[in-house]
């Protein structure tokens, strides 16, 4: 490396191999073995450089393994009639109708019930907590809440709601499903709200507005985009969760729309489909794998998507 | 924003309409700490019969006995833990790779599409990862990683106690693919986007003038990262790894399929196992109501939420510090 400064250094390769890296302590005695070292400090460089590399291939190759096994096995199960048709004992050509609907009812509850809570947490902490004793820590138990094991947030459901009402429903499915978007959309409403220049508040407050109204006319206009986001990432988080299902809304082989009984979602369907010996349940297993997997991937792309454009249009 | 703002020279009292906004929105967020304080709650009320009936012993005896009604936590906070560690193990390195390749490798216009990639992986539903564990990586282990590793790693004496009755055999155990290293290669990709993005966005975080400094001194960009960026933020780096563990300790459905559900102690790498959040996903369905096997259940659910709860505050106390910084 030359005296040239630290762009040499950020932004390109072996810059020549002049050998006065740094003045020696003892002149004369050192230009052999600093040009040595010097090789041995730049390979160790490349070398690690080339591992890292091939770390983030690495994970882009399972994540096109992952894709590639469920395009091929999706597919073979795939067909109109998997939306037509309801599940069924295996050899009466079943589909997986029902639990596609399930699983709208469920994430719909879900969103419906999480979505406003979400939000007003959101606000409370950007808004009015701050940085207040109060909202730091209610912020850290959010932080927690949103990587808490699914499952036992289903089994606080089970308990709480499941065992007093005596029966497995999609009401305590969605209810599961709403705790787990809950932190997800506190979260972003947060962040979001706090890019919000301050100068917004300040105009409308010196309008004579009252806080609640600068909140929901400025505010919250203001962020509603990057609030979106939130929202459509958390729907496609709780889209695909099965642990909490399995122990709040059980699934159900026919259809069922009463909110208050057993209901089939597509994550549950796969889960048992997939482990039973059935090749037939096992390739319609797939190709739900692959409805609610492609489902979920465009959520999440089209919400950056959506990000990025409006990140992009602010700016010019 | 204070509630006053809206009432100048008027009152000092706020109008009733702003009372109720700021009351409503405190409610909500008091929401998050009544749903945790409640989690823990119940879960523990729940599984209290069981931490009645067996006392402490329950956490570490080993017993898995229906018939008889003998439960005990330990081969499942074993599995757990085991699986959990293995996983980090593996994606630790990797993540970490990921995230330097991403800040200072990857080419500026490709870093953004990369990264939400990479973030894309995190997206993919959990039970996904069960089934293309079960019937992808599960044969290709048993057919080939596993007969491979027996083989390099045959020369690992055995870990026994005195009478040979139990002891841990390393690689050297019937290939059958589902088993502890298999969920806990699984775990690992699974995990790997959460370590990846969150190491990212920690050695983004570091000034640039840090590193600057390094590159001025003649330092290689490795060197500038070991020597300069890693000790600064070491203290977010390891909060990084810990989100990634409190996310695998909790993973139920991806480990269910792969861990082949064996409530024992693990002899080998190889062998069938499982893990706190396995062993509820599968037995729950045959534990009914008001039966000391649903309490059992509800027990390890406690401990598994504590275990996790301890690891992510930790987390995210030590990210939290770093962003100070």
């Amino acid at each position: 490396m030359t005296t040239g400064g630290s762009t040499s250094a950020t932004s390109s390769g072996p810059s020549g191999a002049e050998p006065g890296v740094r003045p020696a302590l003892q002149p004369g005695r050192t230009a052999r073995i600093n040009r040595s070292k010097y090789l041995r400090r730049k390979s160790t460089d490349a070398i690690m450089g080339g591992l890292c590399t091939f770390a983030a291939v690495l994970g882009l190759v399972f994540l096109a393994l992952i894709l590639f096994t469920l395009l091929s096995k999706g597919l073979r199960g795939m067909s109109l009639d998997l939306f037509i048709h309801k599940t069924m004992t295996p050899g009466n050509h079943g589909g997986l109708a029902n639990a596609i609907v399930g699983t709208l009812m469920q994430v719909a509850i879900g969103a419906v019930i999480g979505t406003p809570l979400g939000i007003a947490i959101g606000v409370w902490l950007a808004e009015i907590g701050r940085n207040g004793r109060l909202a730091s820590i209610v912020r850290f138990v959010n932080d927690i809440l949103l990587s808490a094991p699914s499952v036992l947030i289903g089994l606080f459901v089970y308990q709480v709601i499941v065992k007093p009402t005596g029966n497995f429903s999609a009401l305590a499915g969605g209810i599961a499903l709403a705790l787990i978007a809950m932190p997800v959309i506190a979260r972003t409403t947060e962040d979001i709200i706090r890019l919000v220049p301050d100068a917004y508040r300040e105009g409308s407050v010196a309008l004579g507005a009252r806080p609640s109204t600068t909140i929901l006319q400025v505010v919250l206009p203001a962020a509603s985009g990057g609030i979106l986001t939130g929202v459509l990432l958390a729907v496609a988080r709780i889209a695909g969760e099965t642990a909490p299902l399995i122990v709040t809304s059980l699934g159900n082989l026919n259809w069922n729309f009463d909110l208050m009984r057993a209901t089939a979602s597509l994550p549950m369907t796969i889960y048992r489909y997939a482990s039973s010996p059935y090749k037939e349940w096992v390739d319609l297993g797939w190709a739900g794998a692959l409805l609610i997997t492609f489902g979920v991937l465009a959520l999440n792309i089209a919400s950056r998507v959506t990000m990025y454009y409006r990140a992009r249009g602010r700016r010019a | 924003m204070t509630a006053t703002t809206g009432s100048i020279g008027l009152t000092a009292r706020p109008h009733p309409r702003e009372a109720a906004f700021s009351i409503a929105l405190l409610a909500a967020a008091l929401v998050v700490l009544v749903t945790l304080g409640a989690i823990l709650l119940i879960l523990f009320q729940a599984g209290y019969q069981a931490f009645a009936r067996y006392g402490i012993q329950f956490i570490w005896s080993g017993a898995w006995d229906p018939p008889r009604e003998l439960y005990g936590a330990l081969p499942a906070i074993i599995g757990t833990l085991s699986s959990s560690f293995l996983a980090i193990l593996i994606a630790w390195p990797v993540g970490f790779g990921i995230a330097y390749f991403l800040t200072e490798y990857c080419p500026r216009p490709l870093r953004g599409p990369l990264g939400v990639a990479i973030e894309l992986l995190a997206a993919i539903p959990s039970i996904v990862y069960g089934m293309w564990g079960f019937f992808v990586l599960a044969p290709f282990m048993a057919s080939t990683v596993q007969p491979w590793l027996t083989e390099t790693f045959a020369f690992l004496p055995p870990i026994t106690n005195a009478d040979e009755s139990a002891g841990f055999y390393w690689f050297s155990a019937p290939a059958v693919g589902v088993g502890l290293l298999t969920a806990s290669i699984v775990l690992a990709i699974m995990i790997l986007p959460f370590i990846a993005a969150a190491t990212r966005d920690v050695l983004l975080s570091t000034p640039t003038l840090l590193k600057d400094g390094g590159y001025a001194m003649g330092a290689t960009r490795w060197e500038t990262m070991t020597g300069i960026v890693i000790p600064a933020v070491r203290g977010s780096l390891f909060g990084a790894v810990l989100l990634g563990l409190g996310r695998a300790l909790g993973e139920t459905m991806a480990v269910t399929f792969v861990i082949g559900n064996a409530n024992r102690v693990p002899d080998s790498f190889f062998a069938p196992a499982a893990s706190i959040a396995s062993v509820v996903a599968n037995e729950f369905p045959d534990a009914e109501q008001g039966s000391i096997k649903l309490a059992v259940l509800f027990a390890l659910g406690f401990l598994l939420f504590v275990v996790s709860f301890v690891v992510l505050a930790f987390a995210r106390l030590l990210l939290r510090q770093g962003r100070m910084a």
